[in-house]
């Protein structure tokens, strides 16, 4: 079956963009599924860093689109997951080296081979912002549950929407359980009311993103971390399997350490 | 403390409910274009041209933007003279 092109967006730089992108890649690819990231932030590049692949770069996209490399090789295969490629942006180049009909092409070219292709997009509505969402079958839109965050991310669902790009899917990233609970922080609920899309996914702050991050390796392949987890239950639902969205509330808190006792006896 | 006391009298709402409230009007803007500068004239052009053809009531006249998923919607509300206020007036 041709891959579905995905595309992760935000408007706001910052809100975690290339972490979804590394970790619900990671984690299709853990599930056996065949998935290929492309780094689409020419100049700003990070997602070989996230995914621990930074030393293993000889070519890269702009290379691919001039013509330096064949496609093949400029994707690096990642060790652990063999089943995870990623095509990484060129650092030393602009934007304005790659066109929105560039990624289409690009796209197309390796639909044949994977299951998935995953655009990690740039902050901004400028080109590559359009680069990145030219190719997309499904666009994500993250944010995070500050007010910054969350106008850049409408701005964003309005453009995506003028494309015809059809309806983007909604992960809340980075949501403090204990600020929500007093007051202190936009829910999900709120979020989700303000944005009126659908909901993908939410993902709870979590110190494990960045000590696994430091190391290179995408937290989605921790399983105890609570990140990790909403990482792969986002990866389910794109599966197409019904998964319960992750409850938010304190991770430590006696409440849900009862019911995690329980659950645990429970099977 | 202060907060605490806030709370308490229920003086303010929470930081999370005036961020809601901040951002319903901010995203009505940006995805409408219609700053509240531009609704108000709307709103005085719109009285204009009906006042041309039925007795309204200038002042019960009002404008807003509903919401409905990411659908937006301008609602005129403009309560119309009725004949026996008319002849009161």
């Amino acid at each position: 079956m041709p891959a579905k092109v995905l595309t992760v967006t935000s408007g706001k730089g910052g809100v975690g963009k290339t972490t979804a992108t590394a970790n619900i890649a990671a984690a299709l690819a853990a599930s056996g599924a065949k998935v290929v990231c492309i780094d689409a932030d020419i100049g700003l590049r990070n997602l070989d860093v996230v995914l621990g692949l930074e030393n293993r770069i000889v070519y890269d996209l702009v290379d691919v689109v001039e013509g330096r490399c064949r496609l093949r090789q400029a994707m690096i295969r990642d060790k652990r997951l063999p089943e995870l490629y990623l095509i990484p942006a060129a650092q030393t180049r602009d934007k304005s080296a790659v066109s929105p009909s560039d990624m289409v092409r690009l796209c197309d070219e390796l639909r044949p081979e994977f299951d998935w292709v995953f655009i990690d997009s740039p902050a901004g509505i400028e080109r590559g912002f359009r680069n990145a969402i030219a190719p997309a079958d499904i666009s994500i839109v993250i944010t995070n549950p500050e007010v910054s965050a969350v106008r850049d991310a409408d701005r964003i669902i309005g453009l995506i929407e003028a494309e015809e790009k059809g309806p983007p899917r909604l992960i809340i990233n980075r949501i403090k359980p204990e600020m929500v609970k007093k007051g202190d922080m936009l829910s999900a609920d709120d979020v989700l009311e303000l944005l009126a899309i659908e909901l993908l996914g939410l993902i709870p702050e979590d110190e494990e993103v960045i000590i696994s991050t430091n190391r290179g390796v995408p937290v989605a392949l921790d399983g105890k971390s609570r990140a990790g987890q909403a990482f792969r239950n986002i990866a389910s639902r794109l599966r197409g399997e019904q998964v319960p969205f992750m409850e938010m509330e304190e991770p430590g808190g006696f409440l849900s350490q009862i019911r995690s006792f329980w659950r645990k006896g429970g099977g | 403390m202060s907060r605490l006391m806030d709370r308490l009298l229920n003086r303010s709402s929470s930081s999370a409910s005036q961020a809601k409230e901040r951002m319903k009007l901010v995203l009505v803007h940006d995805r409408t274009n219609l700053s509240s500068k531009v609704l108000e004239q709307l709103k005085d052009e719109l009285i204009g041209v009906i006042s041309r053809h039925v007795e309204i009531d200038e002042q019960a006249v009002r404008i807003e933007i509903s919401q409905q998923g990411r659908e937006q919607r301008l609602i005129a509300d403009i309560p119309l003279r009725t004949v026996a206020r008319r002849r009161l007036g």
